[in-house]
């Protein structure tokens, strides 16, 4: 961090510039000016499928660098509104000229992504988060690896291989990628060259339309490790997919007894039944005064639907914009089914859902 | 099982800060709100109620770019001054550019008190999702913290809105300036109290907050008033060490070349720039709601009220002040403290918009649009503090006389009994 931006930073500049910083000085310079928020410039947009884009980004000063595996809160303005989403970091960490770039799937009525994938132009400033998230390589990485991704899910994998590849990791990596077909596939091109490394290797399953003659298929299956020679409770292993591959995996790991072997993220919330017949009780927002009959969607949902506005991010219970209170009650976490009643603790209210009555400070 | 919710009007709020209008409801009787039978019908005041929303939806489905543009227009406008406001006293010795200096801070400080943080604390644009004008988060320049004004503000005035024993605003528990009001020997300094408000209005804004009247009449607990009144410490201590400690220090520099007072009249062009802007905020703030023909309610006429009454209760007891675009600015567009009242989230810029379909509807049903300018409001207020700050004759008037104790102790019984009547037949069915 520079000298300038550290002084900047101070206490005695905080106290001059008291009650704001002086990041809301800076920024009527200029945007990309700023002793703490991270911006970021569109270097290029690429199109990886028909619906798939990276977008390569080059962030000011305050950004601290990423750990192959994690994601970024991404911001941009469209219409005079900030939409801000979750994206995997998608680059190599070796970059040397100060880029990095994420990978995002358009998703049909995903606005954000949309917008990036059909509109995004290079040179827009973008507003960004430092980047977060625990699903990432160690410090000193093991000479044998399995990466496991599903659909979209293979960004913060692919960040991982990148990297590995870039820093001479000479272990064996493996890589096991599931898409509907050769065409949703992103990266496409990158994979072909990671599995000519010697020490990589790559193998892709198509669940919808098989390629032919290739030797796995299907959803997975505890024979794919087989197949591929992998003793999972000796491989550190990483999955990051939809809830259904994850759960596959997990409950394969479990089994095997090798569970501390495994890193997970989920891609993707599994959607909630809407209208649960069993959602009883009433969600109660304690700021706004509202009361309002359980409809068994998750809080956040609830919350708009009851015309208010709490602050959100990713939508997927990563990015913990949403992190508000809960006074009393009982919720459960949409993705893991657990169930959380305390009194008085945080949750992240775009994955929880009500159990019975409910009262969160909003 | 149905059951009773809380909120029987639709919250229509852009923010999850400001939870009106909940309208006052009496537990115990569904007998609706008289307010605005003089004028209108039920159903009439349903179908005012109706075209208000209409008008608010209307504004809210065309929010966009421009009116992003147009609050950071502002906010550039804002701290472009404050800047230079901040460089031009440091110009003690050369007297043409220190006073501007003083009067860019003032300035700057007007903006950031009005147009922006009183707008955007009351979520105005919330729905742009920018840190940087989000009502949750933002906090002024202003010796009051903002989350305590946002509660005495934004929910309670701007919900109970000159509901007499609701509305800690009608005078502030410190004036008398409605007839209903009991009127206590104090009452008789209503005027040079007023002067001395207006001179430190930002610290009189920051009591009122701390609601330390509220807790002495056992109506917040000790926590909640315990927590008022360490925000306002902290508060009072970065705003103070900032405008009377740290900029005067960074005078220290001049002391060399211009002399030890420097700093001292950097420490003088704060306190000015301060008393500016309390002078200002202050006139605006009592010509929205003192000036004579302003109506206020009493809380048994406001009980159950529907959504058309809400409306029509602020748009009575709500006063505009009529002037140029740039007067508009400084005041925050808080001149159009009527249509501020029908839809204190919409951004203040909207105001003079919505002026026109609320004059339309002022004229169809024969109702009062209480508008003026500057000097005549003022006027009207000052006349209003030296009216109601004379004993009045009637001696039910006067709060600790005997009649009126009387009076207010039979009213508590009559509210009692009311109350115990409306419940037997709950307990005996």
């Amino acid at each position: 961090m520079g000298i300038i931006r550290r002084a900047l930073r101070s206490r005695p500049v905080a106290s001059l510039t008291s009650p704001l910083t002086i990041d809301h000085y800076l920024d009527q310079i200029h945007p990309m000016l700023a002793a703490e928020n991270v911006r970021a410039r569109v270097v290029e947009v690429i199109r990886e499928t028909g619906d798939a884009s990276t977008v390569v980004l080059r962030p000011n000063g305050t950004w601290t660098g990423f750990i192959p595996g994690q994601h970024v809160q991404f911001g941009v303005e469209v219409e005079g509104k900030r939409r801000i989403r979750c994206f995997s970091v998608s680059s190599s960490r070796a970059a040397k000229d100060g880029t990095f770039s994420v990978s995002v799937k358009a998703h049909p009525d995903g606005y954000v992504s949309q917008f990036l994938h059909h509109q995004l132009k290079p040179k827009t400033i973008v507003y960004l988060s430092q980047a977060e998230g625990e699903f990432v390589l160690p410090k000193d990485v093991p000479d044998n690896l399995l990466l496991m991704s599903g659909g979209s899910g293979v960004t913060p994998v692919m960040s991982m291989i990148r990297t590995l590849r870039d820093s001479g990791h000479r272990g064996a990596v493996t890589f096991l990628h599931y898409a509907r077909s050769r065409s949703d596939e992103m990266f496409s091109a990158d994979l072909d060259e990671l599995a000519a490394e010697p020490n990589v290797t790559v193998k892709r399953i198509y669940t919808r339309e098989p390629a032919a003659n290739v030797d796995l298929q299907g959803r997975f299956d505890i024979d794919h490790l087989e197949h591929l020679g992998i003793d999972p409770t000796s491989t550190l292993t990483y999955v990051c997919g939809p809830a259904g591959l994850i759960a596959g995996v997990r409950d394969t790991y479990a089994e095997l007894g090798a569970a501390d072997q495994l890193r997970m993220e989920y891609f993707k919330v599994p959607s909630v039944d809407l209208d649960a017949a069993d959602a009883t009780g009433t969600l109660s927002f304690d700021g706004a005064g509202i009361e309002a009959a359980n409809s068994g969607a998750t809080i956040l949902e609830q919350a708009e639907a009851a015309g208010l506005k709490p602050e959100f991010g990713c939508r997927m219970g990563v990015c913990n914009t949403c992190a508000i209170k809960k006074n009393s009650g009982a919720v459960r976490h949409v993705v893991s089914g657990e169930i959380r009643a305390n009194t008085d603790e945080t949750i992240k209210i775009c994955v929880q859902v009500p159990i019975g009555d409910v009262n969160v400070a909003l | 099982m149905a059951k009773k919710k809380l909120a029987p009007i639709k919250p229509h709020s852009a923010s999850n800060h400001n939870a009106a209008p909940l309208s006052l409801i009496n537990k115990h009787s569904d007998k609706p709100a008289t307010i605005g039978l003089e004028y209108m019908t039920y159903d009439q005041l349903d179908d005012f109620g109706r075209e208000l929303d209409t008008v608010r939806q209307r504004v809210l489905d065309d929010l966009g770019q421009k009116d992003a543009d147009y609050i950071r227009r502002v906010i550039k406008v804002q701290k472009a001054s404050e800047v230079l406001g901040r460089v031009g006293i440091l110009f003690p010795f050369f007297l043409p550019v220190f006073i501007v200096g003083i009067a860019l801070l003032a300035v700057a400080k007007i903006l950031d008190n009005m147009e922006i943080g009183h707008n955007v604390m009351h979520g105005q644009y919330d729905w742009m999702n920018d840190p940087m004008v989000d009502g949750a988060r933002y906090e002024w320049d202003n010796i009051a913290p903002s989350q305590d004004w946002k509660h005495g503000h934004n929910y309670i005035h701007h919900t109970y809105t000159n509901i007499h024993g609701m509305d800690r605003d009608i005078g502030y528990n410190l004036f008398r300036i409605d007839d209903d009001q009991p009127w206590y020997g104090s009452h008789r300094f209503n005027l040079p109290l007023a002067f001395l408000l207006m001179l430190v209005f930002e610290w009189g804004i920051m009591y009122h907050g701390v609601e330390l009247d509220q807790y002495l009449h056992g109506k917040i607990t000790k926590e909640d008033f315990q927590g008022r009144k360490k925000r306002a410490m902290q508060k009072i201590r970065r705003q103070v060490f900032k405008d009377y400690i740290a900029w005067p220090v960074v005078g220290l520099a001049l002391v060399p070349f211009v002399g030890w007072w420097a700093p001292l009249a950097i420490l003088g062009a704060n306190i000015a720039a301060n008393i500016i802007r309390n002078v200002w905020t202050f006139c605006i703030i009592f010509c929205g709601h003192f000036p004579a023909e302003v109506q206020t309610f009493a809380e048994e006429d406001a009980q159950n009220e529907s959504r058309g009454q809400w409306y029509l209760r602020q748009l009575l007891g709500s006063a505009n002040i009529s002037g140029h675009a740039p007067f508009h600015l400084m005041t925050g567009n808080l001149s159009y403290q009527i249509e501020h009242h029908l839809f204190p989230d919409i951004p203040a810029r909207r105001y003079p918009q919505v002026a026109e379909d609320v004059k339309r509807l002022v004229e169809q049903y024969g109702l009062s649009y209480n508008s003026g300018r500057l000097s005549k409001q003022m006027l009207s207020v000052v006349r209003q503090l030296a009216k109601f700050g004379i004993k009045p004759s009637d001696p039910y008037k006067i709060g600790n006389s005997p009649e009126s104790k009387a009076l207010r102790r039979a009213k508590r019984e009559e509210a009692a009994r009311r109350t115990e009547d409306a419940r037997t037949p709950h307990l005996t069915s």
